[in-house]
Formats: C-alpha cells, sequence, structure tokens
C-alpha cells in the first residue's frame, strides 16, 4: 500500500491541531478505558444496568433466531423419527417394564418419607419458580461464561436467583435489566455452587473451571472421589435449593476431582429461575446512638 | 491496488452516511455475540475486533484515530468482558498500528495480515487475564480462537474492501 501522504498536516493550522486532537482523544480514549475497567474489577455489577438495557434488546431478537433456527432443525427431527418410531416404540416399551418396578419401589419410599418428615416435624422450604424462559445466547468470545435470559425485572428476575433446568443446575442470575437477565454458568471459573455427594451426604464446593468441566473440591481431607459419583445441591448458604443434579465425577481422584456438569449448555433451550431458597435476612437496623 | 472497473460517475454514498458505514460494520460485527448458541467454550472469534482491525489496516482513513475507544465500550457491552477492557486494548491496538505506519510506509497484505494477528493474539490474550482468573483452563481454547481469528482476518478485508468500494470514491476522514 502506498504512504499515506494524507497524513502531513502541511501549513494549516486547522489540519495540525485536528491530528494532535486525534491523538489527544485516542490516548484519552485509553485512559478512560483503564478507568472503567478498574471499576468494573472492584465493583463488577456497577455497568450491570447499562449492559442489561442493551441486553433487553438483544435478546428478543436472539430469541426470534432461537426459533427460526428450530423450526429448520426440526424438519429433519421429524423425518427420522418417521423412519425410526417402530424402533424406537420397542425401546421404550421395554424401558417402561423396566421402569415400572422402580417406580413401585419409589412411591412406597415417597410415602414413608412424606410420613417421617411430618413425624419430625421438619420444616420445609419450597422453592418457587418465577418463571420459565429462555436461555438465547452466551459470550462465545469471551472466557467468562455468561448467559442470557430472555426474561428481566418486568418478569421480577432479580440478581440473586437461582437457575436450574429440567436436568439441573444451570447457574445462577447476576444481572438484570428491563427484559433480560444474565446467568452465570456454573462452568464459569468465578462459580461455586456447595454440592453434597447423593451417597453419603460428603460435603464439597463444584468450581467452574472455564471449559466446560467443573473441579469439585472435598470439604473435608482424606477423602476418594470416584468416577461416577453424583453431587448435588447442598442448600448451604441458602442462595440454591438442596438437592438440584449438579456433576458426576469423570474420573477418579481424591479431594479433588473433574466433573461433568448435567446440564449441556449447548442444548439448553428453557431455564427455570426460582426464587433465593433462603433470602438474605435485611440488614439489621443501625442502632440509635 | 485493484483495477477500478465501476461507473466513474458514481458518486457513492452521501458523506454522512459513508463515514458511519465503518462504525456500523464493527458494532454489527461486535453483535455477531447475540447469535443464539449458548457456547461451552469460548470459541467465537471477535467479529468486532476484526471488523476494527480490516479497516484499519485496509482503509486507513475510514475510522478515526480515537474510534476505537467507543467501539469497544460498545463491544465490552455486549461481549462479557469487564467494561473498558475492549476499550483500552481497541485503543492501544489503533495507536500500536499508527506507530507500525509512520515505520512501515510501504506495506503489503502479507505485512498487514502479519500486524492483525499480532494485534488480534495481544487483545485476546491480554482481555483473558484481565476477565479470567490466571487459574482457570481456557488457555487451549483460546490459542484456538487466535488461530479461527487470524485465519478469518483475510475475509475481513475482503469484505471490508468491499464496502469501502460501494461507500464511494469521495475522500472522507482523513
Amino acid at each position: 500500500m502506498a504512504p499515506a501522504r494524507d497524513r502531513r498536516t502541511g501549513f494549516s493550522r486547522r489540519r495540525q491541531y485536528g491530528a494532535f486532537l486525534a491523538y489527544v482523544l485516542a490516548v484519552a480514549g485509553a485512559v478512560v478505558g483503564a478507568v472503567l475497567l478498574v471499576a468494573s474489577t472492584f465493583n463488577p455489577p456497577v455497568f450491570g444496568s447499562l449492559r442489561m438495557t442493551l441486553g433487553s434488546v438483544t435478546a428478543p431478537i436472539s430469541g426470534a433466531f432461537v426459533a427460526v433456527g428450530d423450526a429448520v432443525s426440526g424438519v429433519p427431527d421429524a423425518i427420522g423419527h418417521y423412519f425410526f418410531v417402530h424402533s424406537e416404540n420397542d425401546r421404550l416399551r421395554a424401558e417402561l417394564d423396566r421402569s415400572r418396578k422402580l417406580l413401585q419401589t419409589a412411591r412406597t419410599i415417597s410415602y414413608d418419607n412424606v410420613r417421617l418428615r411430618r413425624l419430625l416435624a421438619v420444616r420445609d422450604r419450597t422453592a418457587d419458580t418465577v418463571i420459565t424462559a429462555r436461555l438465547v445466547s452466551s459470550t462465545g468470545s469471551s472466557g467468562r461464561r455468561f448467559a442470557l435470559l430472555n426474561a428481566g425485572r418486568w418478569q421480577n428476575v432479580t440478581p440473586g436467583m437461582a437457575v436450574r433446568g429440567p436436568e439441573g443446575l444451570i447457574g445462577r442470575v447476576v444481572e438484570a435489566g428491563p427484559a433480560a437477565a444474565r446467568v452465570l454458568l456454573l462452568t464459569d471459573p468465578e462459580s461455586i455452587v456447595p454440592v453434597r455427594r447423593t451417597r453419603d451426604g460428603l460435603p464439597a464446593i463444584a468450581v467452574g473451571r472455564g471449559d466446560g468441566t467443573l473441579d469439585v473440591r472435598s470439604v473435608n481431607t482424606n477423602v476418594r472421589l470416584a468416577k461416577g459419583d453424583l453431587f448435588v445441591t447442598s442448600g448451604t448458604g441458602g442462595l440454591y435449593a438442596p438437592n438440584i443434579p449438579v456433576a458426576r465425577i469423570q474420573s477418579d481422584g481424591g479431594d479433588v476431582a473433574i466433573a461433568q456438569p448435567f446440564i449441556q449448555p449447548d442444548t439448553l433451550d428453557f431455564a427455570i429461575v426460582q426464587r433465593a431458597f433462603m433470602p438474605m435476612p435485611s440488614p439489621a437496623p443501625a442502632p440509635r446512638p | 491496488m485493484t483495477l477500478d472497473t465501476s461507473n466513474p460517475f458514481d458518486p457513492g454514498l452521501p458523506p454522512a452516511r459513508a463515514r458511519a458505514l465503518p462504525w456500523l460494520t464493527v458494532m454489527a460485527g461486535s453483535l455477531f455475540a447475540i447469535v443464539p448458541v449458548v457456547a461451552i467454550v469460548p470459541l467465537q472469534p471477535p467479529m468486532g475486533l476484526l471488523m476494527l482491525l480490516a479497516w484499519r489496516l485496509v482503509a486507513r482513513f475510514a475510522l478515526r484515530l480515537w474510534a476505537a475507544a467507543p467501539l469497544g465500550l460498545f463491544d465490552d457491552l455486549v461481549s462479557g468482558q469487564p467494561l473498558g477492557s475492549a476499550m483500552l486494548l481497541w485503543s492501544l491496538t489503533s495507536l500500536a498500528i499508527d506507530l507500525f505506519e509512520h515505520r512501515l510506509v510501504f506495506r503489503d497484505f502479507w505485512q498487514d495480515w502479519l500486524i492483525a494477528s499480532g494485534a488480534i493474539a495481544f487483545c485476546l490474550i491480554a482481555g483473558r487475564f484481565l476477565a479470567v482468573p490466571v487459574g482457570a483452563q481456557v488457555d487451549a481454547p483460546l490459542i484456538v480462537q487466535i488461530g479461527i481469528t487470524i485465519l478469518l482476518f483475510p475475509m475481513a478485508t475482503r469484505l471490508v474492501a468491499w464496502i469501502d468500494r460501494k461507500r464511494g470514491r469521495n475522500e472522507v476522514g482523513a
């Protein structure tokens, strides 16, 4: 490419000042960026409203794309179902036979459970659902793992609510705008979920690794986490309701092991937003002097 | 420089629109983040940065020197990075390319591509350390993402060159 002759400012004062001002503004832009970066590092939600206002505009657009994509990708599925309907029918019949016995046992146990709980007078809290909405997009080019939920303050979604799918925990709401909210996914490097092992109630925490898996770190030392161990939320901390499936251990480990979350974000469609299980108590009134 | 075979009397777009077009294309690149996919690993190339670099290197007067900061701010609002990171990194990149332009007056496409590769690697690696804790396992996807983005640069320059030709021959900016 030829050299830029237009860069020469000549004797024109106007062009000289213009070129100088452009450099000043460029450096000022970098400085303002650094200041904003420091502000958002020390107080991440400070610009959340700005982000989520824009998100409220983009989320419905993404939602429309989702609907179109579903309609298009549904065509091959429908054709496939037509051809494989007999084999699928046989498979489902066999599965039904297998699970019928299990269901009988589960019903008995469930009845016992309710009866014993009533006997013990356990106070149960149920996590109430706020809304069911779609996760429409995510931060695909950033190392952070956020997803955008197609519902916001207008649908009573507020920061701190838990988000779960039909198979397990998805994450929690960190920012909410008028019609969109940002969900911190389980696999984000800064997400921590208190969990326990289903087998024996071993307490642990599940920390996101950033590559789609979780680190399960046992709170107790000298334990072995075996492949296939299941972990569910423990309810500690009061944010997530207990007994939501979180992850399955991938390979044997000691105190720390890598686990695969039950939720595969790329197949997510609907997410259930639930109120924080034990909401934070309102701050005590300041003592009068 | 390609041989211009279009109508020499075509006035192109009116100046205001011609000036806004580069901004709009970079913002459209940033809005690539709203595609309806919930990704497990960050492999999506930063299209906004790619368009900015293409404009900066192919049509150097299309965007002012300071345009990187507001465009970076917009990218931060949709990309999930902490607010200010793209604003800072894009501004630094823009100034660094300006330094290259002073030293390296005659450039060909391969040198442009090399400069863009350096800028992409710098922005993505610095953005990773600004956004994600050092211990996170995102480095392998990051390298793949840098590779994908560098390979997409020629396509971005073709697109930008095409838009720039449509934009008209009147010299705007400077």
